[in-house]
């Protein structure tokens, strides 16, 4: 009753947030396009880096946040970190397809092949599939707080999973010979370029945080909603 | 063989349990005492939380809010101290149709760390009738005889409260009728029971004590001074009241 | 801790009674098996690439898929006449279902490896014995692993609604590391190569047995307990 207009008008904020966000990122790509010189070997293809980066540096932080919500869940049992979960997992899983979009997009202009199994690619491909299975878990359980709980354990599971698939990734790619030699490491930046790339990785988590109130505020907008209605 | 009853301290004492799943709240606050020996029915229609009740009282399902204590003792919620205190019969058996029936039976036997675990299971079988048929797997068995062995699988661990949850849901007249006769041969043994129904014609007469829930609470509560039509009556008008 | 082992035992001795009687699980595991190492056998040229080098992945594929089949039975067991409710409402702890469900299925899988191991030696002319005993440390450790999280996955795939798929979609992520450490094992093994070089993925597949295993004992209450 009284929860609904204190969640609309948080969602109202957020939107005001998004547009702040959505024209910084405007900004930022303006920089990246016209005012950052070209990299000399790369050409053009180079500027996606300034996408691809940042977005795996936001995704890698949402699955982070979806970790520790799910742990803090287990003991607080608030619905508020169960929503905020599954928030950041969305939008999550949003980054990490932009993430796995631009790699093989910039890897066939610049190595020649879609998908070389690098070891931070491959990485992201079994975070984004964790995500997903998260958000199916999510889809396939009724009751909310059944719901909560599930996702909560495979947020803790999944969480935990991360560095041993990065040890997994490491160790296949070091103990076994690649055919092609691939320059993952970040390049050595002159300055302009590495200021554009320090201002997109700042929007980016700015964006991404605009993002994750919004959806948020509308998770709680629509709780409210269902439980005004449970009551009436 | 549970004590007689005792005049002053209840066995089995709820107050102020409230669960909710999600935002529907299943009970908003049941309070009762029973004492040793006593039993209660409660009848509502669908969707009162009859089942939810039980499942608290059986430590399956934890309260958000309240408690359930046995003989003054408030346990922690749920835990296995307090499941050791009960046996619940539902609607459905609860039974592993691929295992006989004294397989089934020494299983639980075992879950319960029972001391004597044979004899125990000789005893909840022939307390059923169903020595005969200690070999044949369950699958074999009719819906009544499933529901004959589900008593004696509640009995087994010789719990302080029994629980009914639609006990004679899916019986027919005779298996209906067997179950009555084992029931009031509880009743007699003066075995605290708490039994759920939505069918008011059912169990009345195995109760000292009355309840009626509606929408996760009890509107009416006390010992049993009527008969089959004034209960009729009383439930129909408390059921279209709340409705 | 005594009460609690002799409970495990006595839901995983239950289990596997079940599974003995019907049967209809286990022979579908192998005859699954038998068909995925049949279909690898057509489907490779012999004269392209040798045998001995698709060996550790066919064997893996096999294992995995059949590991995953024969986790769906430990869950959706208890589901007819309810009798999980049976299991909850007895004082038997949480870890000891948790624990005997999981021994269950360790034991239901080792044996769908074990016979589909020299079923695979057999198709392929893969020779085994030499190499047997790292072999098999390799194969159980990394059926702990995935049986242990595939476990704790199945109590709760078995409440949702797509059942067996979301069991599949949630257990994947997690084969990751102990197949992927399993099937490089394994190549080593087969090619006799000295046990430096696959220690490492030794000691991370040891370091995720654990890791998992404490976490899933940890955490199942939370899938039961409502």
């Amino acid at each position: 009753m009284t929860a609904i207009p204190a969640a609309e008008r948080a969602l109202r904020r957020s939107g005001a947030w998004m547009a702040v966000a959505l024209v910084l990122v405007a900004g930022v790509y303006v920089r990246a396009l016209v005012f950052t010189p070209e990299e000399a070997t790369q050409g053009l293809a180079q500027k996606i880096f300034y996408i691809h980066a940042p977005s795996a540096w936001v995704a890698f932080l949402a699955c982070g946040i979806v970790g520790v919500c799910s742990l803090l869940y287990l003991f607080l049992k608030d619905a508020r970190l169960d929503l905020l979960a599954a928030s950041s997992a969305e939008v999550g899983t949003v980054f990490l397809t932009t993430v796995l979009v631009t790699g093989p997009i910039w890897g066939k202009t610049i190595w020649g092949a879609w998908w070389t199994w690098d070891a931070r690619l491959t990485l992201t491909l079994f975070l984004w599939f964790i995500c997903l299975g998260y958000l199916v878990l999510r889809g396939a359980v009724d009751e909310p707080g059944r719901r909560a709980r599930y996702s909560a354990v495979l947020g803790i599971l999944g969480a935990l999973l991360v560095p041993f698939i990065h040890v997994s990734v490491l160790l296949f790619r070091t103990l076994h010979p690649k055919p092609v030699v691939l320059q993952t490491s970040r390049p050595q930046l002159p300055g302009s370029m590495l200021l554009t790339l320090l201002l997109s990785f700042t929007v980016f988590t700015i964006f991404f945080v605009a993002l994750l109130v919004r959806r948020y505020s509308w998770a709680r907008l629509r709780d409210a909603q269902a439980q005004s209605q449970a009551e009436s | 063989m549970p004590a007689t009853a005792d005049g002053a301290a209840p066995l089995l004492e709820v107050a102020g349990l409230a669960k909710r799943f999600g935002h529907v709240r299943a009970l908003r606050g049941v309070d009762f005492a029973l004492r040793a020996g006593e039993s209660l029915a409660v009848f509502g229609p669908n969707g009162a939380g009859k089942t939810t009740l039980l499942r608290v009282l059986a430590g399956l399902l934890k309260p958000d809010a309240g408690g359930v204590s046995f003989g003054g003792a408030r346990l922690v919620r749920g835990d296995a101290a307090h499941r050791r205190r009960v046996g619940l019969i539902s609607h459905h058996s609860l039974l592993y149709d691929g295992l006989t029936a004294a397989e089934n039976l020494r299983f639980y036997a075992r879950l319960y760390s029972l001391a004597e675990p044979r004899a125990a299971v000789a005893r909840a079988l022939a307390g059923v009738g169903l020595e005969v048929r200690a070999g044949d797997l369950v699958g074999t068995f009719s819906r009544g005889m499933v529901q004959r062995l589900a008593i004696a699988r509640a009995l087994l661990h010789d719990p302080d409260v029994m629980l009914l949850d639609e006990p004679f849901s899916g019986l027919d007249q005779r298996a209906a009728a067997t179950l009555r006769a084992l029931l009031a041969r509880l009743r007699a043994e003066h075995r605290t029971m708490v039994l759920v129904t939505h069918n008011i014609d059912e169990g009345l007469e195995l109760a000292s004590h009355v309840a009626i829930q509606v929408a996760g609470r009890f509107v009416s509560l006390g010992a049993r001074d009527g008969d089959l039509a004034a209960y009729r009556a009383r439930y129909a008008e408390a059921t279209s009241r709340d409705a | 801790m005594r009460s609690l082992l002799a409970q495990a035992w006595a839901i995983a001795a239950k289990d596997l009674l079940l599974e003995f009687r019907s049967r209809t699980a286990f022979l579908s595991a192998l005859v699954f098996t038998a068909l995925v190492l049949a279909i690898f056998n057509f489907a490779r040229d012999p004269t392209a690439v040798a045998t001995i080098d698709l060996a550790p992945s066919i064997l893996w594929i096999t294992f995995s898929f059949a590991g995953v089949l024969a986790l769906n039975r430990a869950f959706s067991l208890e589901k007819e006449n309810r009798a999980i409710d049976g299991l909850l409402l007895s004082p038997a702890s949480r870890t000891a279902l948790f624990l005997g469900k999981t021994a269950a299925n360790l034991v239901f899988v080792g044996a769908v490896e074990a016979i589909a191991l020299p079923l695979f030696a057999l198709f392929f002319n893969v020779p085994l014995l030499g190499v047997l005993g790292p072999l098999v440390l390799v194969i159980a450790l990394a059926t702990i692993g995935f049986v242990t999280v595939g476990t704790l996955m199945s109590s709760m795939a078995v409440n949702t609604r797509f059942g067996e798929m979301m069991l599949l979609v949630l257990v994947l992520p997690f084969l990751v590391t102990p197949v992927s450490a399993a099937a490089s094992m394994s190549a080593k093994i087969f090619a006799a190569r000295p046990f430096a070089e696959w220690a490492p993925w030794l000691k991370l597949l040891t370091a995720y047995d654990i890791t998992f295993f404490v976490i899933c004992t940890l955490v199942f209450e939370t899938t039961v307990e409502e």
